[in-house]
């Protein structure tokens, strides 16, 4: 089957550092994949290159067998690490938004999350706390119907009641043949919801192994292996 | 089913063990439906192809069976069903053993107190 993302030799130079150093990666489709890595190890510039909102420097990155672009997009539904929806609008309206920015986009699915998670539908964006904005973020990335989802730390600021929510919420309205991809600190609260897990180091691959290969011959959970590999 | 899934082991194969002690248990009778990975997942929460995975196990073990038309199925097979039970007993025994080796006891020692243990527990339910 055609990978859904494929990284080869992937490199991605700032103005005065490397952030990715050669990155090959194949991911397909139907997994929850965990990005993992420490801090400034080139996890957000992964995903902001698979989402067309970086060039790479040298290498390839293919989605669907595609260059980035306005046809990935369509395909990609991506989470950034920060909120950037306008705070005047409420809720009902940004769904609306999205409903008609993206053809892919089921608002029935939105509203019911919303109700679960008891944010209200009027309620103007600036009026909510953060972690109630990252529901409504995540709410409305997940309602689309698409290939690949790249979450860049989707829980980081909600509780874990609702974390438990929306790591239901990612389970159940993936559909088999999508993948999604998520950048996390929280290692313990996601690992059993996932396929496969990438750890970076400096910006290239450290290892990319299943959960349950690395429980089995580490004897230890994904949470506990990473704090090993990533002792300071 | 509460599925308190240990974080050191492999999912997997917490998931078959579960699965196991639902059908040796009577929780899932010989016969009924399993219900679809999908479902199980969500209530694991664990992901699907964990799910598919540990299913596959148990088809493989014979405990369950996939139907042509749709999905699976415990066994009927009473004597697979109660081998499977025994084995489970025999391993927890063992275990147990193990452990109050471990703090010292003689097998010996162990036994008296497993007997005193099952007066106490009184008498069989089944008579």
């Amino acid at each position: 089957m055609e990978p859904i993302l494929e990284c080869r030799q992937l490199f991605k130079d700032y103005t005065s550092c490397r952030a990715l150093a050669g990155v090959d990666l194949t991911l397909y489709r139907g997994r929850i994949v965990g990005l993992l890595g420490p801090n400034s190890s080139g996890k957000t510039t992964l995903i902001k290159l698979a989402a067309g909102l970086l060039a790479p420097t040298a290498g390839q990155i293919l989605v669907a067998g595609h260059v980035p672009g306005p046809e990935t997009k369509s395909l990609v539904s991506y989470l950034p690490e920060r909120t950037y929806l306008p705070d005047w609008m409420t809720a009902r309206q940004v769904i609306c938004f999205f409903a008609d920015f993206y053809a892919d986009f089921d608002s029935a699915a939105a509203f019911d999350m919303l109700q679960r998670l008891g944010v209200r539908p009027d309620a103007k964006l600036k009026t909510l706390s953060k972690g109630t904005k990252e529901k409504v973020q995540l709410i409305l990335v997940m309602s689309r119907r698409a290939q690949l989802y790249l979450l860049d730390e989707p829980i980081g600021g909600v509780d874990p009641a609702a974390r438990d929510y929306i790591l239901s919420t990612i389970l159940t309205n993936y559909s088999p043949d999508a993948t999604v991809l998520i950048s996390t600190h929280l290692i313990g609260d996601i690992e059993k919801i996932l396929d496969q897990v990438v750890f970076l180091r400096g910006g290239q691959v450290d290892l990319c192994a299943t959960v349950d290969e690395i429980r089995a011959e580490r004897g230890c959970s994904v949470d506990a292996f990473f704090r090993e590999v990533f002792k300071c | 089913m509460n599925w308190n899934l240990k974080s050191d082991r492999p999912i997997y194969i917490q998931l078959v063990e579960h699965l196991q002690l639902a059908i040796i248990s009577g929780l899932l009778p010989p016969g009924s439906r399993v219900p679809p990975v999908r479902e199980l997942a969500a209530e694991a929460a664990v992901n699907p192809n964990t799910m598919q995975k540990a299913l596959q196990e148990l088809e493989q073990s014979g405990l369950v069976q996939t139907q042509r038309t749709s999905g699976r199925t415990v066994t009927q097979d009473a004597a697979r069903i109660a081998a499977v039970k025994t084995a489970f007993a025999q391993g927890e025994a063992r275990a147990f053993f193990e452990k109050m080796r471990r703090l010292g006891y003689t097998p010996q020692e162990v036994a008296a107190l497993a007997e005193e243990a099952a007066r106490q527990a009184g008498p069989d339910r089944q008579q």
